[in-house]
């Protein structure tokens, strides 16, 4: 009975101060930890862990403290599913961050709005946003806009005929959908759009399709190791001509892999990996460098523009929770009320149209120089 | 169509079907001494170039890949000693799904060991960019590495089982348990040879391949499902079939880039596999009596 007394004691001394002290929030982080977009979704995982901690360091958002439950999708849809019902249904949980990729986020879109739960995905495809939902955000900025880019250089370097790989993922069939929608606005010719699969290991077949279709430029839209795969494929064929790729190529990881085969390799990205060479008055400039100095001192390896879409979209919800509490129906017209707010991907402004919030300045032209990325310049 | 285009074509066919080949032969080895099929066949490629990738950054290269065949043969045997051989009387079903769940354990094992990045173990001559021309045509020198060690392992292990006592032992415990056992051969000691020597031909495959495909914790599994197809293409149990199976069937799939958008090539790569198995059970060189596809 003494026992009894003394754990229920125990139990009441551990429990009782805390709650009476502060509220803890329950966020969802659903992210393709592991499996083949795990160069997205392991940085934005752990991005998520590290930007929470500090929050809940600093005594959380107006004494509101957060709780983060990752769970790991494996960039299946599926998983993403049941993870996602699981988080609303058993953890209640107040918004879901992420998922990765389009695929698993437009398998969740419909599931989040009916269970008016936040959705404020890290995913880039334009689908997410366009038709609009409303409880679903997103961070990463739209798949149009990256096309629009690549055609904006490709005119100044007189590219007039293309050929198009994309893997069979929803970023890639967002992507393919995206170029081919706006290649004849922009004057240029798709000469050849093929899909390959996304453990694809080899792909010297349908490039040498490509070649032979007499193109100036090819253009790759995925979020795999197939980057790298293309990028040496080319070079092995001897196919010598500039290589555009998606923002989906923003890890330093992918340049890695590809080694001398990634030099020269051109995309649209978002200013986080060339935060260098920012001017220090850059409204971005501050966010931009404070995560990327905490993310290399935490975790020891190069940040990606992947994490820098979770920072956003924890940096978004926080906002959220300061202006409109822990009430779902305030906090989400708070996201829409917010302007000029630099995140890595970009300065947000939200509206009740718009829950991308970024606009075509948020992305810069990167090239791969000597194995680093760098501002590509087209007057040159 | 010009001669250089079809000739570019035939070579990224060589390319992938030695992909697939590498893989079946893996497949053949525990087959020919144990009659089932190893579904851990992938992970052992993908620990071979895990491990070579890893020790690479300690030592010259070819050493690295040295040790990372005799890591990965370790692991094959103590595989056998620890999950294979307590069964006693183990059916063919019971073998299949133990080593499916090996499989699913290696995997997970790698992914805590190592992590889910994506790695490759340098080009063996030349770089990522090097190119050879052949009559107008390119390929990657790594092709020829591949296709050449891919030639010596198949006729090595040809020599070896048709030849050595230690590989007719092999091929008896395979024939008959009981009877090979009243010979006097060391069956259960065949066996853990049978494993090592799969585990250590798969990991040469991985750390050949690894320049091309590139290598991560869960690269065997895609690695496996065409190497099996393209082991039971050619019939199971014979090396040189499965290498000739494979070269047909990454042809086959990159001849129908020409006409077909490339996502149907798995497509045309799998009717073709189920045509020849309606035709031909027993693969396209496979021994209809010895062929033991029945017992799945």
């Amino acid at each position: 009975m003494r026992l009894f007394a003394l754990l229920m004691a125990a139990m009441l001394a551990g429990t009782l101060p805390l709650s009476a002290q502060t509220k803890t929030l329950k966020i969802g982080a659903l992210f393709a930890v592991t499996g083949s977009a795990s160069f997205l979704g392991a940085p934005e995982a752990k991005t998520a862990e590290m930007f929470v901690e500090q929050i809940n360091a600093k005594g959380g958002i107006n004494g509101v403290k957060l709780q983060l439950i990752v769970k790991d999708s494996k960039g299946s849809p599926e998983a993403a599913i049941s993870f996602a019902k699981q988080l609303i249904e058993e953890e209640k949980v107040f918004a879901i961050i992420g998922p990765s990729t389009t695929g698993e986020t437009m398998a969740i879109k419909n599931l989040c709005e009916g269970a008016k739960v936040l959705l404020i995905s890290c995913a880039a495809g334009e689908t997410i946003v366009n038709p609009l939902a409303k409880y679903v955000f997103k961070t990463p900025q739209k798949d149009s806009q990256a096309a629009q880019w690549i055609f904006n250089t490709m005119k100044t370097l007189g590219i007039k005929k293309v050929g198009v790989v994309c893997s069979n993922t929803g970023f890639g069939m967002g992507g393919k959908a995206q170029l081919e929608k706006l290649a004849p606005e922009n004057g240029i010719e798709i000469a050849l759009c093929e899909t390959y699969d996304k453990e694809a290991t080899d792909l010297t077949g349908v490039l040498t399709k490509i070649k032979a279709a007499n193109v100036q430029a090819v253009i790759n839209w995925s979020i795999e190791p197939a980057q790298s795969i293309v990028a040496k494929n080319m070079k092995q064929l001897t196919f010598n001509v500039p290589l555009f790729q998606s923002h989906g190529f923003g890890n330093i990881r992918y340049v890695e892999a590809a080694g001398a085969a990634a030099e020269g390799i051109l995309f649209p990205c978002g200013r986080l990996l060339v935060a260098d060479a920012l001017a220090a008055d850059h409204p971005q400039k501050a966010v931009l460098s404070s995560y990327k100095k905490d993310y290399e001192a935490k975790y020891k390896e190069a940040a990606s523009t992947f994490g820098g879409h979770a920072y956003d979209a924890i940096l978004i919800l926080s906002k959220a929770i300061e202006k409109g509490g822990a009430d779902k129906e305030k906090a989400r017209e708070a996201i829409e009320g917010l302007k000029n707010l630099p995140g890595t991907g970009g300065v947000f402004s939200f509206s009740a149209e718009d829950h991308n919030g970024l606009a075509l300045d948020a992305f810069e032209m990167l090239t791969v120089k000597n194995g680093k990325f760098i501002l590509y310049n087209a007057k040159k | 169509m010009t001669t250089e285009q079809l000739l570019q074509y035939l070579l990224s066919g060589i390319t992938i079907g030695s992909i697939y080949a590498i893989t079946a032969i893996g497949y053949n080895i525990i087959y020919n001494a144990t009659g089932i099929i190893n579904f851990a066949q992938g992970e052992f490629l993908m620990i071979g170039a895990m491990t070579a990738i890893s020790l690479s950054a300690f030592m010259p290269l070819p050493l690295a890949i040295v040790c990372a065949i005799v890591i990965t043969a370790l692991v094959g045997a103590l595989i056998e000693i620890i999950f294979i051989r307590p069964m006693k009387k183990p059916s063919v079903l019971q073998m299949i799904i133990v080593t499916i769940g090996l499989s699913i354990l290696l995997r997970e094992a790698a992914l805590h060991i190592w992590d889910e990045k994506v790695r490759a173990l340098p080009f063996f001559t030349g770089s990522e960019v090097s190119s050879l021309s052949l009559f107008g045509a390119h390929v990657s020198p790594q092709v020829i590495w591949v296709l050449a060690i891919s030639a010596l392992m198949v006729v090595l292990l040809n020599l070896f089982f048709k030849y050595s006592l230690t590989g007719k032992s092999i091929r008896a415990c395979s024939a008959d348990r009981a009877s090979a056992k009243l010979c006097g051969i060391p069956v259960q000691r065949m066996i853990t040879l049978s494993f090592m020597l799969s585990a250590a031909i798969g990991a040469v495959g991985g750390c050949i391949l690894s320049p091309i495909t590139q290598t991560q914790y869960d690269c065997g599994t895609s690695l496996a499902i065409k190497g099996f197809a393209t082991a039971v293409l050619g019939g199971l149990g014979n090396s040189t079939a499965a290498v000739t199976a494979g070269l047909l069937l990454g042809l086959l799939e990159t001849f129908s880039i020409i006409v077909l958008p490339l996502a149907y090539k798995d497509a045309v790569s799998i009717a073709l596999l189920l045509i020849i198995l309606f035709v031909r059970p027993s693969g396209l060189f496979g021994n209809a009596d010895t062929g033991r596809l029945k017992e799945f």
